[in-house]
């Protein structure tokens, strides 16, 4: 088991000629991800890295049996991406494309609230099952099959976490970036529960950052429904008010979004936080009672 | 992205907001032909000059030359040049500004509207906002008018009205209704706050803003309702399909180093410590500020290089923190993924070689694709350059170079 992508996954990837779609459509199939082609309105028929190039998501779907998708769209075409693949039945959506307005993401966040799909993102760096499935643009050698879930709204800090679970010895289950935009598909609060529902994760790592309150109340629902350890950690303890750090949503707005806050609430609730970033993975190994491995 | 009051206003103007007039001028010539001007069209008598900074607390604010407040009332046209004399050109220092405070180079001079009438003015305050947690856009009001928000929030949460708006729907007349009742308002009053919302929301949906406050918003002695100052945040992802609006960007409300670091495609945000760093990805150059700090330091920078470091890159973001007369070290945190370690580490040596003479210890923490190449070229150097790889390595080695 694992959350949202798995081997059997039939993934596409929207945006599958561009330049970004290409690039990372061949790391995903060297990582050995179960790509089945692509989406590229005006391609269709054409075949792109021995892939079928579908004119809409509903003929992948229906040709090819799609279930999860992909977006590397660019911003400006990324909200119509996103609904289009709900509209043709993908259960998965992950959207990797940075830098989408709010005022799209209100319009898609209400397109998707009554249908069956999962959106994972936008401005994220994806999805990974390791071993199985790596739908995004994370550096895929750094992970290993284990037991510890991932939930993150940064990209290289999440890679940066994988690297500590790898080292002490731990792997990963499925790490989900969630995304750095102030509108996402997937909150800290749903990613988490999807893992603490998953009977192969033991341990949950969150890693969340300045701005907005998702920490907080993934931090309320760990304390009434836990059932395996979670350790937690904020960026930007020492970032200033009011401005935006690189990531739209990362912004100080008032008392409750500061990283002290949000720390203060999630050791409220059981969650172990740590206050290096560098004592990520030796966290996890110790409140596991697993032997560190090397380091 | 932020925008000046005048700006602002002229926004709302364009989308049938009503606002207090004014007409902007850079210079006390100009003064008393545009207080002419906006005597002739609103028949105002007195006049308000308001510095135009890119920050609040205007009114209390003194400019440190002249001692006079940023916000200041002209009781005839006589006196309006004298009065834009003492703001323009001054460095207005605010509690938003910090203490260096920020040059005027341009004012407001707008038309009086708290004259006398039938019933007292009163003011309110009024914002359009982005609700994260609800995913919805909310509509806040409250009696506390000129105030602080904040403050109120904090001290009587109750005087705050909020209705959010239904994506699928948009506001409905029943929620404008609901805030104008709830501000007290009745009769002519009321209907003109319903105008105002109205045209307000319809201002903050078309422009894709992110942030509208009106603080005060003002029901005259007449009973009509205005905006007297107009706080307007506009989304930047946004700005490629409002042309018009990225025009309204001024540049010199911004740090030279931030504006410089984004022609280069660095985000870059100016700090007040003493140990600077460049990473790549937002979320690990937060990380790398609190490691910072917990070895003793305190960042002078974030910059984020992206995704795409190579030498330029590294280069730019090298000679911008160098810029910073209080950096006593660099760190560079780089997690490699797409980005190759070894490329990043000739980037650095290249840069370091070009710029010459740097004079503080640099710790390079190289970590992922090709990163023990990458630490060998740093080594292999024979730079003053410190290599490391693990994220615990790079704090205790900037605690070194701290001691």
């Amino acid at each position: 088991m694992s959350v949202l992508v798995n081997k059997d996954s039939k993934i596409i990837v929207q945006g599958f000629t561009g330049s970004e779609g290409t690039f990372h459509a061949e790391q995903m199939i060297a990582y050995g991800t179960n790509v089945v082609g692509g989406v590229t309105p005006g391609k269709g028929g054409q075949t792109h890295l021995g892939l079928p190039v579908f004119n809409t998501v509903r003929q992948a779907v229906t040709e090819a049996k799609a279930d999860v998708s992909v977006i590397f769209v660019p911003p400006a075409f990324a909200a119509d991406a996103i609904m289009e693949a709900a509209d043709a039945g993908i259960k998965v959506i992950i959207t990797i494309t940075e830098g989408i307005p709010t005022k799209d993401m209100i319009m898609v966040k209400e397109y998707l609230s009554n249908k069956d799909v999962r959106m994972v993102g936008p401005n994220c760096p994806g999805v990974i099952t390791p071993d199985e499935a790596k739908v995004g643009i994370m550096p895929g050698f750094i992970h290993r099959k284990g037991t510890i879930g991932i939930v993150s709204r940064s990209g290289t800090l999440t890679y940066e976490a994988v690297d500590q679970i790898t080292k002490v010895g731990l792997g990963q289950s499925t790490c989900i970036g969630i995304g750095g935009d102030p509108i996402i598909g997937t909150t800290t609060k749903d990613a988490v529960q999807l893992l603490m529902e998953d009977p192969e994760t033991e341990g949950i790592i969150m890693i969340g950052e300045i701005g907005g309150s998702m920490e907080s109340e993934a931090a309320q629902w760990v304390k009434e429904n836990a059932t395996k350890p979670v350790v937690g950690f904020i960026a930007g303890q020492t970032a200033p008010p009011g401005r935006r750090m690189g990531h739209a949503g990362a912004i100080i707005g008032g008392a409750d979004d500061t990283a002290e806050a949000k720390m203060r609430i999630m050791k409220e609730c059981g969650v172990h936080v740590v206050e290096s970033p560098a004592d990520i993975g030796e966290t996890m190994a110790r409140v596991l009672g697993k032997e560190v491995v090397g380091s | 992205m932020n925008i000046h009051e005048y700006q602002a206003k002229e926004i709302l103007k364009n989308y049938g907001v009503a606002i207090q007039q004014g007409v902007v001028v850079e210079s006390p010539e100009k003064a008393t032909d545009a207080a002419k001007t906006l005597a002739d069209q609103t028949g105002t008598g007195w006049f308000v000059v308001k510095a135009q900074i890119h920050a609040g607390g205007r009114g209390k604010g003194k400019v440190q030359e002249t001692d006079s407040n940023g916000v200041v009332l002209a009781k005839s046209l006589e006196e309006v040049p004298e009065k834009v004399k003492n703001i323009i050109g001054g460095t207005l220092v605010t509690h938003q500004t910090g203490p260096q405070g920020k040059k005027v180079n341009k004012v407001l001079i707008a038309e009086d509207v708290y004259y006398p009438g039938e019933s007292d003015p009163k003011e309110f305050y009024l914002s359009i906002l982005l609700d994260r947690a609800k995913g919805c856009n909310v509509i806040m009001a409250s009696t506390e008018g000129g105030m602080d928000i904040e403050e109120v929030a904090a001290a009587t949460p109750e005087k705050i009205i909020k209705e959010w708006i239904d994506p699928g729907v948009g506001l409905q007349p029943f929620q404008a209704r609901k805030v104008a009742f709830a501000l007290g308002l009745e009769g002519k009053a009321m209907k003109e706050m319903v105008k105002f919302i109205f045209a307000l929301y319809k201002a903050y949906e078309s422009t894709d803003s992110s942030m509208f406050e009106i603080n005060p918003v003002l029901k005259t002695s007449d009973d009509k309702i205005l905006a007297v100052d107009a706080k307007v945040n506009l989304d930047e992802n946004a700005l490629y399909r409002h042309k018009d609006l990225a025009e309204l960007r001024d540049i010199t409300e911004e740090d030279p180093l931030e504006v410089e670091a984004g022609k280069n495609g660095l985000n870059y945000v100016k700090l007040d410590g003493n140990v600077g760093c460049m990473v790549n990805g937002a979320g690990l150059a937060m990380a790398t500020m609190d490691i910072i700090k917990l070895s003793g330091g305190d960042p002078a920078n974030f910059l984020d290089v992206g995704g795409g470091a190579n030498a330029e890159t590294v280069e730019a973001g090298f000679r911008i923190i160098l810029k910073d007369p209080n950096v006593k070290a660099i760190l560079i945190n780089i997690f490699g993924g797409i980005v190759r370690c070894d490329r990043v580490a000739s980037g650095v040596v290249e840069a370091y070689k070009n710029i010459g003479e740097i004079n503080v210890p640099i710790i390079v923490r190289l970590q992922g694709t090709n990163a023990e190449e990458g630490a060998k070229i740093i080594e292999e150097s024979g730079l003053q350059v410190t290599s490391a790889i693990l994220l615990k390595d790079a704090a205790q080695k900037v605690k070194d170079v701290l001691s």
